[in-house]
């Protein structure tokens, strides 16, 4: 009797890890099924239209903007942020940049380029979102390349390394709670472990995304801050030094990596 | 105004393969908003692609589609450089209309 008890908990064992890795599985090939009509590519084409505008009380276009390549090269130029800006003198992520140039070149206020830094529907569409989309698929297929030489890019580095790890929030949780082991997942979705090169290069080479359950497209300071939610902390400023911090520590874990998004996620 | 929709199409041997995506909402008419209300419908419902002016699709679409759909079809003929259209319209009127070349 207590064999075939034994015998029976043994076949719902192995049933449930079919059942894990078919899901897995799955959700791969459902992604390879959607990637041929990635609607990343809307953004894509949006975002270079407002990229060749000339916009702001300034009247002009992101092509005087300067990436780290020079101004208006576009090319290459996400996989090197973020990075030092002397003209600025802070390390700046993607985002963070198209601020400063929204700012210095096209005259907006401050609070006028950050706002609406994320889409919701065509009722708030994010030009923020779109350029976004444009600027990052012009570095796909090629390596991640960040640098951290400059001593203000190794204090980035180092911040975001600590906030990555800091536990806090009505939960004590950290990034590192959920991302720092492999094999894990919430749900039916598997967790990067950041800690690890592949993880780390798998994560941050594939964001921005378009994300099909929200019909949205979403960068990485999405991501950021949408982790910060799920934690329960304070809502992460968008564009904010610890922002940048925690994606230079994500992006310099990725070195090495080929770029490949826009990329679509569930 | 809606925003272009992204159409590429390739020919091999005899068949020509249409890959179309479309920016639209596709609300179904059945979601309510946070105040309770009933989001109206609003959704693609023709859709015509024509190849040198010769219709070669027409679909009639409701709200069971996706948000910013993605239409993938192939027809016999097309030579590279030939002309495919793809137009929709929607219950709103609103219509798009946008080609690409055969490659």
């Amino acid at each position: 009797m207590k064999s075939k008890v034994a015998v029976i908990a043994a076949v719902a064992v192995a049933g449930v890890a079919f059942a894990q890795t078919s899901t897995v599985d799955e959700i791969a090939k459902y992604r390879a099924a959607l990637q041929d009509g990635n609607p990343a590519e809307l953004w894509e084409a949006r975002g270079e239209g407002i990229w060749k505008t000339a916009r702001g009380p300034a009247k002009v276009s992101f092509e005087r903007c300067d990436l780290g390549l020079g101004a208006g090269v576009v090319k290459g130029a996400y996989a090197q942020m973020p990075r030092y800006f002397p003209d600025a003198d802070r390390v700046m992520d993607l985002e963070t940049r198209l601020v400063h140039c929204m700012v210095t070149q096209q005259g907006f206020t401050l609070a006028d380029a950050k706002k609406n830094p994320f889409g919701n529907g065509n009722a708030q569409k994010s030009d923020m979102e779109a350029v976004v989309a444009y600027v990052t698929s012009e570095s796909r297929g090629i390596k991640m390349n960040i640098a951290a030489s400059h001593p203000k890019e190794q204090d980035a580095y180092r911040i975001g390394e600590r906030m990555f790890y800091f536990r806090g929030g009505s939960h004590d949780f950290s990034c590192a709670t959920c991302h720092a082991e492999s094999g894990k997942r919430i749900r039916l979705q598997d967790l990067p472990n950041l800690t690890e090169k592949p993880g780390a290069q798998l994560a941050y080479t594939t964001w921005p995304a378009y994300r099909v359950s929200q019909g949205e497209l979403r960068t990485f300071q999405w991501r950021l801050f949408d982790c910060f939610r799920q934690q329960r902390f304070p809502a992460l400023e968008f564009a904010s030094d610890g922002s940048i911090a925690l994606t230079m520590f994500l992006a310099r874990n990725a070195n090495g990596a080929a770029f490949d998004a826009p990329a679509i996620k569930r | 105004m809606a925003d272009p929709m992204r159409i590429r199409a390739n020919v091999t041997g005899d068949t020509t393969e249409v890959r179309v995506l479309m920016s639209h909402e596709m609300e179904t008419g059945q979601r309510k908003d946070a105040a309770g209300k009933v989001i109206p419908a609003w959704h693609i419902q023709n859709v015509t692609a024509t190849h040198n002016g010769k219709t070669v699709l027409t679909a009639q679409w409701g709200p069971a589609v996706s948000k910013n759909p993605f239409l993938s079809f192939k027809f016999k003929g097309g030579a590279k450089g030939d002309k495919v259209q793809v137009s929709w319209t929607d219950n709103k009127g609103d219509k798009r209309t946008d080609e690409a070349v055969i490659a």
